[in-house]
C-alpha cells in the first residue's frame, strides 16, 4: 500500500565511511533518483554516487569571456566613439591601459557566474522541500548523513526498499510525504 | 558517536598535528559556533558595541559636515593635495587583503588551516574595503556629482577616462568589494543552513531560512557547490594580488619622485598582506578569548600567521631598502632628494616609527617563544598596524610636500575633522564586526567539520 504524496525514503547514518558504503551499495542496487545529504563535503562520495564532474567551470570560463569582451568593448567604443578625448598625447584606443579595467571586468563576470551557475545547477533558493518535514533531517546539518531515494525511482518499492536500507545499515528509516 | 571518539583519541597519537583540539566531534562543533548566536552575548560586547556605535555617530557627524562645508575643513594645502583621507584609504584597502588571501589563495595551497579563521577574516575584509570606500567618496568634495565616476550613459554625454588610474582603482576596489561578498556569502549558505536548522524561534526560523536559501546538504548540490568555491578561489587570487597592485598606480603613474617608481605594485601587495595578517591576529587573540575558540583558533594558527607577517614584514623592509638602492642608483637629484628627506627631513618621525613597526617589530617572530606568546603577538600587531598606517603616511604627506620647486614646499598637519574620520572609520569597522559576531556563524562550521580527522571516509583503518 502507498500513501499518496509519497516523497521517498530516509535513512540516517552515522560516519562518512557508512555513507560512503551506503552510496556505493544504492548505486550498485540500480537506484538513479537517489541523494545522500552530508554536514560537509564527502570526499569520494560523488564517485560513490556515480556522479559526473560538476559544469560549473564551463559556466565560469564563460563568464570570464563575457566580462572581459564587455569591459574591452566600454573603453574602447567610449574613448573611440562616444567621447574621443586626446590625453597627453596618447591614442585614443590605448590598449595597454585598458588592461586592467578588462582583467578586472574579467573577474567580475567569472564569480557572477560562479554563483548564478552554482544557484540554476543546484536549483536554489528553492524554500520548500518534502525533506524538510522531517525531523530527523535537521540533522545532516549537524552531524548526521542520510541517503534519500526518491518515489518516482522505478526501482522504489515501499517494503523493499525499506528493506534494503536496513540490510545497508540504515537508522531511522523514514517515509517522507511532500 | 563515543567509537568516533575513542578513534580520535587513538590516532590523534600517530597523525599530523590536529587542526581542532579537544575532544571535539561533528556535533560539539556545531553546538560551540551556533551556539554564540543563539545566546544574550557577554558584557564586553555590549560595551565594545556601545563605544563603537558612539565612533560611528561620529563619522556621521564628520561626513556631514565635510559634504556641508566642503574638503576645506581638512589641513589640505597647496602641495599636499592628499592628506589623511587617501592615507586611510590605502590603510583600510590594505587591511582587507588578509580576507580573501586567507580565503583564496590559502583554499588553492590546500592550507586546511585557514578554516578557523577564514569567515572573520572575510567578514573583516568586507568591511575594511567598505571604510576605504568611504574616503575616496567624500574626498571628491560635491559627494552629490559621485556618479561622474562610473560609466553611465548621461545627457551631458560624457564618459570617465578609462586611461586614468584613479579609475582603475574604483573598478579595482569594487569588484573586490563585490567578489569577496560573493565569496563569503557562498561560504556561509552551508552555515546559514545549520543555524537554520536549530532555531527556536519564528524570527530566527525566516531569517536564516531566507538566507539559506533552501540548502539541504545535498551531495548533487555540494559538488556544484564545491566547484563554485574552487572557481570563486581562483578567480580571487589574482583579483587580490592586483587590487592593490592598482591602488599603487594612482601613485606610480604620476611622475611625483617618491611615487613614481615600478616597485610600488608588489610592494604595496606585500604591505597589505602584512597589514591583513596583523588585524587578523589583532581581533583573533580577544575573539578567541572571550568566546572560548581556544581549541578551533589554536597557538599553531596564530604561530602560522605570525610567520606570514614575518615574511612579508621583512619584504616590506627589503622595499624600502631597496627604494633608497634604486634612488641611489638612479642618479636623478630629484629621486634621491625625495628619499633623504623621508629618512631626515620634517617627516623623519614618521619615517622611522614606519621602520620600527613594520621592520624591526615583526623580527621578534623568528622566535618560536616569542611567537606563541599571546601579549607578544596582540602588541607586536597593533604596532603592525599603526606602522602601516604610518608608511602609506610617509608615502603620500612626505612625497608631496617637497616636491620638484623649493618655492612649491609646504608642512601639512592635519586639523581635528581629519582626526574625527579616521577614529570614525574605526567605529564603522567595528560596529559591523561586532555585528558580525553575534549574528553570524563566526567559524566556517561545515568547513571545519570537513578538516577533522574523522571526516575522511578512511578514518580509522589501518593501511
Amino acid at each position: 500500500m502507498t500513501p499518496k504524496n509519497l516523497y521517498g525514503m530516509l535513512a540516517e547514518f552515522q560516519t562518512p565511511k557508512e555513507i560512503l558504503d551506503a552510496a556505493n551499495a544504492v548505486r550498485k542496487e540500480g537506484y538513479i533518483d537517489f541523494d545522500c545529504h552530508t554536514p560537509f563535503p564527502v570526499h569520494g562520495l560523488d564517485d560513490a554516487m556515480g556522479l559526473k564532474r560538476s559544469i560549473v567551470g564551463f559556466i565560469v570560463g564563460i563568464g570570464c569571456v563575457v566580462g572581459a569582451t564587455a569591459g574591452l568593448t566600454l573603453q574602447w567604443w567610449s574613448s573611440t566613439i562616444a567621447y574621443p578625448i586626446i590625453i597627453s598625447g596618447k591614442p585614443l584606443f590605448s590598449w595597454q591601459a585598458f588592461m586592467i579595467i578588462t582583467f578586472v571586468l574579467m573577474v567580475l563576470g567569472g564569480a557572477f557566474s560562479a554563483l548564478i551557475g552554482m544557484f540554476h545547477l543546484n536549483r536554489i533558493p528553492t524554500f520548500y522541500h518534502p525533506l524538510f518535514n522531517s525531523e530527523q533531517f535537521k540533522k545532516a546539518t549537524d552531524d548526521k548523513f542520510f541517503v534519500s531515494i526518491e518515489f518516482k525511482d522505478p526501482k522504489f518499492d515501499i517494503e523493499d526498499t525499506r528493506k534494503f536500507l536496513e540490510i545497508i545499515g540504515g537508522k531511522n528509516i523514514e517515509v517522507i510525504e511532500e | 558517536m563515543s567509537d568516533t571518539n575513542k578513534n580520535i583519541e587513538q590516532m590523534n597519537d600517530i597523525q599530523e598535528a590536529p587542526l581542532v583540539l579537544g575532544n571535539h566531534t561533528f556535533g560539539s562543533i556545531t553546538e560551540k559556533i551556533s551556539s554564540i548566536t543563539e545566546t544574550p552575548p557577554p558584557k564586553g560586547w555590549w560595551l565594545a558595541f556601545l563605544f563603537s556605535l558612539s565612533l560611528l555617530g561620529l563619522l556621521q557627524v564628520s561626513i556631514l559636515y565635510l559634504i556641508w562645508e566642503g574638503t576645506g575643513i581638512w589641513g589640505l594645502n597647496n602641495p599636499i593635495g592628499w592628506g589623511w583621507a587617501i592615507v586611510n584609504f590605502v590603510f583600510w584597502v590594505g587591511i582587507g587583503h588578509a580576507g580573501t588571501l586567507i580565503s583564496a589563495v590559502l583554499f588553492l595551497f590546500r592550507q586546511k588551516w585557514r578554516t578557523a579563521i577564514n569567515r572573520f577574516a572575510e567578514a573583516m575584509t568586507i568591511f575594511a574595503v567598505m571604510c576605504a570606500l568611504i574616503f575616496p567618496g567624500i574626498h571628491i568634495g560635491r559627494v552629490w556629482v559621485a556618479y561622474y565616476m562610473f560609466p553611465i550613459p548621461n545627457s551631458m554625454l560624457m564618459w570617465p577616462n578609462f586611461r586614468s588610474p584613479l579609475l582603475w582603482d574604483v573598478f579595482a576596489v569594487g569588484t573586490y568589494f563585490t567578489v569577496s561578498l560573493l565569496f563569503w556569502y557562498v561560504g556561509l549558505i552551508p552555515d546559514f543552513a545549520t543555524l537554520r536548522d536549530r532555531a527556536k524561534t519564528k524570527v530566527r526560523k525566516v531569517v536564516y531560512g531566507i538566507l539559506a536559501l533552501g540548502w539541504r546538504s545535498s551531495n548533487r548540490h555540494w559538488q556544484n557547490y564545491e566547484q563554485a568555491y574552487l572557481m570563486l578561489a581562483g578567480l580571487s587570487t589574482p583579483l587580490v594580488l592586483s587590487v592593490h597592485s592598482i591602488v599603487s598606480t594612482d601613485f606610480a603613474i604620476s611622475l611625483l619622485p617618491g611615487w613614481h617608481t615600478t616597485i610600488f605594485p608588489p610592494y604595496f601587495v606585500a604591505g597589505a598582506i602584512f597589514s591583513g595578517f596583523a588585524m587578523v591576529i589583532t581581533l583573533a587573540i580577544p575573539v578567541r578569548y572571550i568566546y572560548g575558540l581556544e581549541s578551533i583558533i589554536t597557538m599553531g594558527h596564530l604561530d602560522k600567521m605570525a610567520k606570514i607577517m614575518l615574511v612579508t614584514g621583512s619584504m616590506v623592509g627589503y622595499a624600502y631598502s631597496m627604494e633608497f638602492f634604486i634612488a641611489w642608483y638612479s642618479n636623478n637629484t630629484y629621486e634621491s632628494f625625495a628619499f633623504v628627506n623621508r629618512a631626515f627631513g620634517p617627516y623623519a618621525w614618521a619615517y622611522w616609527i614606519m621602520i620600527s613597526c613594520n621592520v624591526i617589530v615583526p623580527q621578534l617572530f623568528w622566535s618560536k617563544k616569542l611567537r606563541n606568546s599571546i601579549p607578544v603577538l596582540f602588541i607586536a600587531s597593533i604596532f603592525a598596524n599603526i606602522g602601516m598606517w604610518f608608511e602609506r603616511f610617509v608615502i603620500v604627506i612626505s612625497s608631496l610636500s617637497r616636491d620638484y620647486l623649493p618655492s612649491n614646499w609646504d608642512y601639512y598637519s592635519p586639523t581635528i575633522w581629519d582626526v574625527t574620520l579616521f577614529l570614525g572609520s574605526f567605529g564603522l569597522f567595528f560596529t559591523l564586526f561586532l555585528l558580525f559576531l553575534r549574528f553570524m556563524p563566526m567559524i566556517a562550521i561545515s568547513e571545519v567539520k570537513g578538516v577533522m580527522p574523522e571526516a575522511d571516509p578512511h578514518h580509522g583503518e589501518k593501511h
